[in-house]
């Protein structure tokens, strides 16, 4: 039993770093939470049903379509919202983003209604069973989907030029403009990036996952946990709070109640930030 | 004309409830009375001493249960309950400040996110508080000593004088020591401590004010609907409202609260009663929309309005 909580808390626990990570990547440019992170993953989920039900598209098959969608979502986001608060205080950039979120998720209540919808059967339903542990199919494939696309990222962002530009850019903007890197051009890619991860993470979970319009702030609540406790910015420190909340809230589920599984995922978190204030990887 | 307008606003307030006697307009007030308490409850923590709380519904609910547990089990008056309640919320406030003022900007804000989630699910799952269920107050004994009235004005200017009580507070402290200490620690901690203001200790102070102000507006919240339970007293959406109304309205300033809870509450009443009849949420996307639109062209909040509407009135 204890291996197959694992299990479980593992692979959602990736699903979880994914997302972490879109979020960390636009705060470690900009210093910015992006509060309607949430609904960026919502918007992604309602894509890939709406491709499924109304083209028939695998969501699998479609996720390139989710990550374009939803990186050019973030782009319009940066220019339409964010390039506005950039110099403001950080309560005004919290509540930019936090009404973003709040004017997205009752917009889809509006045009979709509250009604829980799921995909049904896809490329990866079903599953496997391994020394007596069950894999589910769209757990296994969203798992190893989101341990790819943070791969990617963090190759992106440590062995590219223009993933050099970005963190030259988060380092100090005013060294990097005089360098010849446009610091705007640089926050939109890192909107579009964080922005993209979501829409994998949205397509990857809309396999198993119920698609209603207050679903992003399930993961978004744990994703902020989950950047906090790895350390704001660092990609890494962000993939490893999303692997150890999804560990943590399994075993709590399995072995204390379901119930109060939540209530260990933030006593970690404060456990940890006490012990390290500024996360797992945060430089002290 | 700080003191002629302070002086109308008061007499407006005072005068409202006797001019309309419905009461649909005297609920709307009242709740607009609270939502200024909650906010300026905040302001002086997020606002005056720059420690970005949202985790204030922790201490509303702490009010909100004490105040309800002692009278249900010990027939206490809610009049002392609102004391306990704040004595609560103070002890509850000094134990979460002691080692989350180590923290800086957004992991402190996150740490009170996560003591409130814990609060909440603690609550949900304890059964001699109500659990998921909550707690219905019993109806029986009026008038002012069981802080219980038949008609909503009896609540009005119960809300009113707490609400006036704050303000005078946070204004008294603001003038004084505190306000200088906690400017200093908003602007530049590190900076602060090295000319010797002890940063912990009126960080502290700022915190355990906030909490017992947050918990007497529990208090009357209970009072008041006369039901409690964790997501109506205890949820992270009461935490975010509280935070919005001080930062729509202007963080730091005196009027920003006040001002901030009479524009977002009629606003939201508003919406809702204009667009919400269809039952799918298009209040909340006008709603959303506007929080957007104030924090993107006015970053400073209602405040900021204000003043440009005076500036150009007075030149």
């Amino acid at each position: 039993m204890i291996a197959q909580a694992l299990v479980s808390g593992l692979l959602i626990g990736f699903v979880f770093a994914l997302i972490a990570a879109g979020l960390t990547l636009i705060f470690g440019v900009m210093e910015i939470v992006n509060f309607a992170h949430g609904e960026f993953l919502m918007l992604s989920m309602y894509l890939s049903y709406f491709l499924h039900a109304g083209l028939g598209w695998d969501p699998i098959a479609a996720l390139p379509v989710n990550a374009v969608a939803l990186f050019a979502l973030g782009v319009v986001v940066y220019y339409a919202l964010i390039r506005r608060v950039l110099r403001a205080p950080m309560l005004a950039q919290v509540f930019a983003t936090f009404g973003l979120g709040v004017f997205l998720q009752n917009a889809a209540q509006f045009l979709w209604r509250p009604d829980f919808r799921t995909l049904g059967d896809t490329w990866v339903s079903g599953r496997l069973s391994l020394a007596g542990v069950y894999f589910s199919g769209p757990q296994l494939a969203a798992a190893a989907g989101a341990v790819l696309t943070t791969a990617g990222l963090w190759w992106l962002l440590s062995r590219t030029e223009i993933g050099r530009a970005l963190l030259a850019t988060a380092e100090d903007r005013q060294a990097a403009s005089l360098m010849g890197i446009n610091p705007d051009r640089m926050f939109a890619l890192a909107w579009g990036l964080g922005a993209a991860c979501v829409g994998v993470a949205g397509a990857l979970l809309s396999t198993f996952y119920y698609v209603f319009p207050q679903v992003g702030g399930v993961f978004a609540l744990i994703a902020f946990v989950a950047v906090a406790l790895g350390g704001f910015g660092s990609v890494v420190g962000a993939f490893a709070g999303g692997v150890l909340i999804g560990v943590v809230e399994s075993l709590a589920g399995v072995f204390v109640a379901p119930a109060v599984k939540n209530l260990f995922v933030f006593a970690i978190y404060l456990v940890v930030v006490l012990l390290r204030p500024r996360g797992l990887v945060g430089k002290q | 004309m700080k003191v002629a307008i302070a002086a109308a606003a008061v007499l407006a307030v005072l005068l409202f409830p006797l001019v309309f006697r419905g009461p649909y307009p005297q609920h709307l007030m009242i709740l607009v009375l609270l939502n200024a308490l909650l906010g300026t409850a905040w302001n002086i923590l997020g606002g005056f001493a720059g420690q970005i709380s949202l985790g204030q519904a922790t201490f509303f609910g702490a009010g909100a249960y004490t105040s309800t547990l002692l009278f249900q089990h010990a027939g206490v008056s809610p009049w002392l309950g609102l004391l306990a309640g704040a004595a609560v919320a103070v002890l509850l406030a000094l134990a979460i400040g002691y080692p989350c003022f180590r923290l800086s900007g957004h992991y402190f804000a996150i740490a009170t996110i996560a003591i409130g989630e814990i609060a909440g699910i603690a609550v949900t799952n304890w059964e001699f508080a109500g659990g998921a269920v909550g707690l219905f107050l019993p109806v029986e004994g009026e008038g002012l000593a069981a802080f219980k009235f038949g008609d909503k004005l009896g609540y009005y200017y119960v809300i009113a004088a707490l609400l006036a009580f704050s303000v005078a507070l946070a204004a008294w402290l603001r003038r004084g020591r505190p306000g200088y200490y906690w400017r200093a620690i908003r602007e530049d901690q590190a900076a602060a401590r090295s000319v010797g203001v002890p940063a912990t200790r009126y960080k502290q102070l700022a915190i355990a004010i906030s909490a017992a102000l947050t918990a007497m507006a529990g208090t009357f919240y209970a009072q008041y609907l006369l039901f409690i339970d964790p997501p109506s007293v205890l949820p992270l959406s009461l935490s975010i409202q509280i935070c919005l109304v001080a930062v729509l309205g202007g963080a730091g300033t005196l009027v920003g609260p006040l001002l901030g809870a009479a524009v977002l509450v009629p606003l939201s009443a508003a919406t809702s009663v204009a667009l919400g009849g269809s039952g799918r949420s298009l209040d909340l996307v006008v709603y959303g929309l506007l929080i957007m639109l104030i924090a993107a062209f006015e970053p400073a909040g209602l405040v900021g309005i204000a003043r440009r509407l005076r500036r150009r009135g007075s030149p």
